[in-house]
């Protein structure tokens, strides 16, 4: 018989997760669910974020709708008040403080532009293990970044960034043609990474890239290209695009991109809950790096291509949520996206204790 | 984040003794698999004391594949650990969920852990815990003699020298304000031990201009400044009075007596289950960390989950009539 066992999540909490972009977090109290905890983050009189458990100790009014005291948050309730490290350092009527009082604080470091949060033991959370994304904060690169709130589970969008093959039919007015959907590609893993790589050659550039090509060369008309893809998954969920195009010919698939565009898609999708995520991304170029409008035009190309795959996959988690019991076909041009999940499988398993063994009766 | 106590049946899978006073239980949850616990945890287990049921807090101090709980035989405790001493190895229990009130904060340069007696149990798992993890450390662990030092082998392994023993029977008594004067600026206290010991700490601390949240401190209630006698509490609005049995909390007295008191935490944290102080015949046993120093001198009011007398208290247990209906 089957059990009915609770749903297992499906993120791992000892990991680091993109909180929020730094601009975000500044010295008012803002409130954010990562990973099903209540999270308020704020920065100290001295610039280092605090992240903390956004539910007083007392009788978990949101922390957020306080408000800060130097570097301590003060509840807005019955003025409790709690330090950068969450220990309890007023409480209102009596002359010592409950020794037990706290809320959790989460450790939290800026890095790569954004400030990342571990949401599990805090004792394991190391900052070498953030996922690499420097290129969003590498002067070499220019464009600025965006959080999209998706009422989905993170993994649809990592499965989304995993397999481009969808742009040809999602996004067929911008990125997507033929070429996408039908040329060889490759996957290959590693411990916490995969990474799925398609070349494209002498093919016509759909419109954005004619688009990012012609402000780079000045180039008006029809030319062909050789695209290329390299889709990098790190694990808990950074999903890092390196795309371009380059003139046919010109010598791309051997490395020579000086006759091409090249933009690094920085994405990070965060669990909110199980059904929502914050989805982080930025398009970064390392060419026109002055270009403001540039800028402006490129991202605005891109919250399009967004909000198409926004319809599917809101539409797709309903579809899951009608289905419950459903479980996933693959075809083989998931393979990228089944790697992910096998590794954030993995880190489930490892912070999650088996069931026990019980004796038959 | 207080959560709700969920309650599990339990076997005692084996009893070990750890000193001769310190027994280890390891108790299976059923349909749990048990696999580490919050440093600084508990167990809440289901006791019976005389004949009836009640809860009993201990500290675990491991959990791989069974929950190990340290209790302490009290001649003249309440008669929790009576209880517990009574179970052999199959024996059955109801536990709560392991949760943490004493938890060890991490980004701290420097750990320095005190504990005295079976304050030992929380202080343990922590001391192997930072070890393990290369943090800087050292522990002062007090007793009355070597004997009564549990858990010493395993900490000696893995602390070596930054363990020391303090046993206070060869005259080695601890200096906690030595100790505590050693500790670097910005560097994190941990404490557990009696009463005494963690007042001394708390104004040695206060007096060196120290933040008060680097000293963290547990108690369990359970110590004060007099051994636990029979007391007389007067309530004179009912001209009425009462004995608190040694092994029996005022608290329970009061309420068993129909003279209804509040409570909440049961440890001396919280401060509801306060009454006002009429008069004493005596000495009042302050054993609680909810009343500043100065308010337990001005003996004003007590917390009578964990606070005593010695003689006789006089309360206003705080009960008025309904104002009548007109």
């Amino acid at each position: 018989m089957q059990s009915s066992a609770p749903r297992r999540r499906s993120f791992p909490l000892n990991a680091w997760y993109v909180a929020a972009w730094s601009r975000e977090v500044t010295r008012a109290l803002m409130p954010r669910t990562i990973c099903d905890k209540k999270i308020v983050m704020y920065r100290t009189e001295d610039g280092k974020p605090v992240a903390l458990e956004d539910a007083c100790w007392h009788r978990l009014a949101p922390l957020s709708k306080g408000w800060l005291e130097g570097d301590q948050v003060v509840c807005g309730y019955h003025g409790l008040v709690f330090n950068a490290q969450g220990r309890c350092t007023h409480m209102p009527s009596q002359e010592t403080i409950n020794p037990s009082a706290c809320v959790r604080a989460f450790p939290a470091v800026e890095k790569h532009g954004f400030v990342w949060l571990w949401p599990g033991e805090p004792a394991l959370a190391d900052p070498a293990t953030i996922a690499d994304m420097h290129w969003v904060d590498d002067p070499a690169w220019a464009g600025e970044g965006v959080v999209t709130p998706m009422a989905c589970n993170y993994r649809l969008i990592v499965d989304n960034l995993m397999d481009l093959t969808h742009e040809t039919f999602v996004h067929k007015t911008s990125i997507g043609n033929a070429a996408v959907a039908e040329a060889p590609f490759e996957v290959t893993h590693g411990e916490r990474t995969a990474q799925l790589t398609r070349w494209m050659l002498d093919i016509e550039p759909p419109p954005f890239w004619a688009f990012q090509l012609g402000s780079k060369l000045g180039i008006a008309g029809k030319v062909n290209v050789d695209r290329w893809q390299y889709i990098n998954f790190e694990a808990p969920a950074s999903v890092v695009l390196d795309v371009g195009v380059a003139l046919a010919g010109t010598g791309a698939p051997q490395g020579d991109r000086s006759k091409g565009v090249n933009l690094r898609i920085c994405h990070f999708i965060t669990p909110e809950t199980e059904r929502s995520c914050h989805f982080f991304w930025v398009l970064r170029r390392n060419f026109k790096l002055d270009d403001a409008e540039l800028t402006v035009a490129t991202r605005e190309r891109n919250a399009a291509i967004v909000a198409e795959d926004r319809e599917v996959l809101l539409a797709q988690q309903q579809a899951m949520e009608a289905a419950p019991d459903a479980v996933f076909y693959n075809l083989n041009i998931d393979a990228g996206a089944m790697w992910a999940r096998r590794i954030q499988e993995r880190m489930i398993d490892d912070e999650t204790p088996p069931p026990a063994l019980r004796a038959a009766e | 984040m207080r959560t709700v106590e969920t309650w599990t049946p339990t076997v005692v899978r084996a009893v070990t003794q750890a000193t001769p006073t310190i027994r280890l239980f390891d108790l299976v949850p059923e349909g749990l698999s048990v696999r580490g616990y919050p440093l600084g945890g508990h167990l809440n287990v289901g006791v019976m004391i005389a004949g009836r049921p009640d809860t009993r807090s201990y500290s675990i101090v491991g959990a791989d594949g069974c929950y190990r709980i340290a209790v302490k035989r009290v001649p003249d405790s309440r008669g929790g650990s009576q209880y517990m001493w009574s179970l052999g190895e199959g024996a059955r229990l109801t536990v709560s969920n392991a949760r943490s009130s004493f938890p060890l904060d991490v980004g701290y340069r420097g750990y320095h852990l005190i504990a005295a007696g079976i304050g030992i149990t929380p202080i343990y798992g922590m001391a192997l815990a930072l070890a393990a993890r290369g943090e800087n450390l050292r522990l002062a662990y007090a007793a009355r003699t070597a004997d009564e030092l549990a858990f010493a082998d395993e900490l000696k392994a893995a602390l070596g020298a930054r363990m020391t023993a303090h046993l206070s029977g060869e005259g080695r008594r601890l200096d906690v304000e030595a100790f505590l004067a050693a500790v670097p600026p910005g560097e994190l206290v941990m404490i557990c031990g009696p009463l005494p010991m963690i007042d001394a700490a708390r104004r040695a601390w206060k007096a060196m201009g120290r933040p008060a949240t680097d000293l963290r401190f547990e108690t369990f209630g359970s110590s004060g400044a007099h051994a636990p006698e029979p007391f007389k509490v007067k309530l004179p609005q009912f001209d009425t009075e009462i004995v608190v049995q040694e092994n029996q909390s005022m608290l329970d007295a009061l309420n068993a007596a129909g003279y209804e008191v509040i409570s909440d935490c049961r440890r001396g944290e919280c401060g509801v289950c306060a009454v006002n102080i009429l008069g004493v015949d005596g000495e009042v046993d302050h054993r609680d960390v909810f009343f500043s120093e100065h308010q337990r001198a001005e003996n004003r009011k007590m917390c009578v989950c964990v606070s005593r007398a010695v003689g006789t208290v006089s309360i206003d247990a705080m009960i008025r009539p309904d104002p009548a209906r007109i």
